[in-house]
C-alpha cells in the first residue's frame, strides 16, 4: 500500500501490524456483515498514521474488498493516509492528530459501563504519542472511573519521529508510570500472537483499565527498514528497495514458513 | 441565563435519560441542583478540558447527549482541536456550554476574557454556535441545541441579566429575533450585552431617534435572510457584541453584506477592537472602556448616523 501510494509511515505501519492482526483475527468482536452492531467491541487506532494496517485488517475481515486497498492514499479514495471512519465500514474513530484516542475511548467505555453494556474499548497508542499531555489526562480519568472495559495497547517501537523516545522526551521507566497511574500493567512481546492474545483476553472482566504495553520493532519484518527512522518518512520505491521487502515479507508468510520447514524435514 | 440554562436542563435530563452533564471541575453552586438530582447523569471530569472534550465526543458516539460545561475559554479554545476532530467531524451530539462571554469574568484578567470564542467556533464547519441575551433565550436556546443534531457551542453570560422581552415561542435555530422596530437605524446584537442595546435605545429615543433592535441569538447559521431585509430598509446597520469585531456576529454580517448585490446600508460593528485587554474591572466597566456600554454605543450611533 505505502509503495503504491508513496505514502509515509512504514516503519510504524510495521510495528503495529501483528497487534492489529491478532486484535481483528478474533478477539475484537466485530462484525463485518453488520459494522454498526452496537455491542461491538470498539477499536481506536490513535496513532492514526499507521492507517494502513487498520485498513489492510479491515479488507481482510471483509468489511470491503482487498482490492480497494490499492487506492490508499488516492485523489477521491475513502482510505486516506490517516485513518477516517468517513464511509469506510469498522472504522469508530477518524484519528491522525495524537493524544485524542484514548481521551475517546475513555468516553465510550465510560458511556457502556453506566449502560450495562459488556463490550470492550481498544485504542491503540504509540510511544511517543505519550508525549501528549491529554494522554495523561484520559489515564487518570479511566482510573478514576474504573473503566476495566478500557484497554490500551501501546507500539512501543521506541522511535519516534525524529530520534529514539529516550532522547526525545525520556519514557523510562514507562510501565512504572502506568501503574502508578492505577492501570492493570502487562509488558509482552508485540510481534508474539500467542502472548498478545492471551494479554488481551486475560484482561477481560478487570476493575480496572488494563494497558499493554507491546515491545515492538519499528520496520518490523524487513530488515532494513528495522529501527531505521527514514522509513518513518520514506516508502519502497520500485526495484531493489520494493523487491527486497516484499521477498523478506513473503518468506515470512505462514505458509512459506511451514513449506521451509517441511522441505528441512 | 446561567441558572435557566442549568433549571432547562434539569428538565431535559428528566425527559431523557441519555443527556449528560459533564463539568470541568467548574459550576460551584450552579451546577448543584442537577448533580444532586441526576447523580447518574452527571460526571466531573476534572481539571483537563482536552480529555473533557475527546472523553464527550466518545459518550456521544455512544448514543448519549452530552453537555460540557466550563467558564470563559476553557471548553472552547483550551480544547479547540478536541472539538475539530472528535466532535464537530465525527458529528457527535456534544454541546459545549460557556459561562462567561465577554468580560462576565472581568476583573480576573484577560485568561477569563472569552473574546474570540464566537469567531473561532463559528470557523468551524458542523458546528451551530448561539449566545443568547436573556433567561428566556437562555431556556429556549438550550432546548434548542439539545433537539440540534451534532456539535453546538452555547455562550451563556453569567447570572442577572434582564429580561429583554424576548417572545418565548420563537426561537429557532439560525433565525433573528426582532425586540423592537424603528426607522433610523438598526442595532443588531448577540449574547449578554442586550441590556447595554436596549439602555441605548431608550436613550436615542429621548434625542428623537427610532432605533430598530434585532436580536441574533444564533451566530452560526447566521441569518442571511433577516440581514438581506435589514440591509435593504436601512442606511446603516450597527453590530453589538461583547467580543472582538473579528469574526463574530459583526464579522458573519459583513460577510453577507459583502456578497449581496447593491445593499443600501454600510455596516459599523461595536465590540472589541482586535485586541486584548488588560485594564483591570468589572464586567460594566469595561463595557465602558472598549465603547460597548450603553452610553459608548450611543455615541457612535449619533456619530455614524448624523455624521
Amino acid at each position: 500500500m505505502t509503495h503504491l501510494s508513496g505514502g509515509s509511515h512504514i516503519g510504524s505501519i510495521l510495528s503495529v501490524a501483528d497487534i492489529v492482526a491478532v486484535l481483528y483475527a478474533g478477539v475484537a468482536d466485530v462484525r463485518p456483515e453488520e459494522p454498526e452492531w452496537t455491542e461491538r467491541d470498539r477499536v481506536i487506532l490513535s496513532k492514526g498514521h499507521a492507517g494502513a494496517s487498520i485498513y489492510a485488517a479491515l479488507a481482510e475481515r471483509g468489511f470491503f474488498d482487498v482490492t480497494e486497498l490499492r487506492t490508499h492514499y488516492a485523489d477521491g479514495s475513502r482510505l486516506s493516509g490517516h485513518v477516517s471512519h468517513k464511509g469506510v465500514p469498522g472504522v469508530d474513530l477518524s484519528t491522525g492528530s495524537l493524544g485524542h484516542g484514548l481521551s475517546v475511548g475513555s468516553g465510550m467505555a465510560y458511556a457502556a459501563k453506566k449502560d450495562g453494556k459488556t463490550h470492550r474499548v481498544f485504542v491503540i497508542l504509540g510511544d511517543g504519542e505519550c508525549d501528549e499531555g491529554s494522554v495523561w489526562e484520559a489515564a487518570m480519568v479511566a482510573h478514576h472511573y474504573g473503566l476495566g472495559n478500557l484497554v490500551a495497547i501501546i507500539d512501543h517501537n521506541r522511535m519516534q519521529s525524529l530520534d529514539f523516545c529516550e532522547n526525545t522526551i525520556a519514557l523510562h521507566p514507562f510501565a512504572d508510570k502506568w501503574r502508578a497511574f492505577g492501570w492493570n500493567t502487562i509488558e509482552v512481546d508485540g510481534h508474539d500472537h500467542e502472548a498478545l492474545r492471551q494479554a488481551l483476553e486475560g484482561c477481560e472482566g478487570a476493575v480496572k483499565p488494563t494497558v499493554i504495553i507491546a515491545e515492538t520493532v519499528k520496520g518490523k519484518g524487513i530488515s532494513f527498514m528495522e529501527q531505521n527512522i527514514l522509513w518513518h518518512y520514506r516508502f519502497p520505491h520500485e526495484g531493489e528497495e520494493y523487491d527486497g521487502a516484499v521477498a523478506e515479507l513473503d518468506a515470512q508468510r505462514p505458509s512459506a514458513m511451514a513449506a521451509d520447514d517441511g522441505a528441512r524435514q | 441565563m446561567r441558572d435557566r440554562f442549568v433549571s432547562t436542563l434539569m428538565g431535559l435530563a428528566e425527559r431523557d435519560s441519555n443527556v449528560h452533564l459533564v463539568t470541568g471541575d467548574l459550576g460551584f453552586g450552579v451546577l448543584k441542583p442537577f448533580w444532586e438530582r441526576f447523580p447518574d447523569q452527571f460526571t466531573n471530569a476534572g481539571i483537563a478540558e482536552q480529555n473533557m472534550t475527546s472523553f464527550a465526543a466518545g459518550m456521544a458516539l455512544e448514543g448519549k447527549t452530552v453537555f460540557t460545561y466550563s467558564i470563559g475559554n476553557f471548553p472552547t479554545l483550551r480544547a479547540l482541536e478536541q472539538i475539530r476532530n472528535d466532535c464537530a467531524y465525527h458529528e457527535a451530539n456534544v454541546k459545549i456550554v460557556c459561562v462567561g462571554g465577554g468580560f462576565v469574568y472581568g476583573s480576573l484578567g484577560m485568561s477569563h476574557h472569552a473574546t474570540e470564542d464566537l469567531a473561532i467556533m463559528r470557523a468551524l464547519p458542523n458546528v451551530t454556535v448561539m449566545a443568547p441575551s436573556d433567561p428566556a433565550q437562555a431556556q429556549l436556546a438550550t432546548e434548542a441545541v439539545y433537539a440540534q443534531p451534532g456539535t453546538c457551542y452555547l455562550r451563556l453570560g453569567r447570572g442577572g441579566e434582564p429580561d429583554l422581552g424576548t417572545p418565548t415561542d420563537r426561537l429557532q435555530i439560525g433565525r433573528a429575533i426582532q425586540i423592537a422596530d424603528g426607522t433610523d437605524t438598526a442595532l443588531l446584537f448577540t449574547g449578554a450585552i442586550g441590556d447595554e442595546v436596549l439602555a441605548a435605545r431608550a436613550r436615542l429615543a429621548e434625542r428623537g431617534m427610532a432605533v430598530a433592535i434585532v436580536s441574533f441569538p444564533t451566530v452560526k447559521p447566521i441569518d442571511t435572510e433577516a440581514i438581506t431585509s435589514l440591509a435593504r430598509r436601512y442606511g446603516t446597520l450597527i453590530t453589538v457584541e461583547e467580543h472582538s469585531v473579528v469574526g463574530g456576529l459583526g464579522g458573519a454580517v459583513a460577510e453577507v453584506l459583502a456578497e449581496l448585490v447593491n445593499p443600501r446600508a454600510r455596516l459599523v460593528r461595536i465590540g472589541l477592537d482586535d485586541r486584548y485587554s488588560s485594564i483591570v474591572g468589572s464586567q460594566i466597566f469595561l463595557r465602558e472602556v472598549y465603547g460597548m456600554s450603553a452610553r459608548g454605543i450611543v455615541e457612535r450611533v449619533l456619530e455614524v448616523v448624523h455624521g
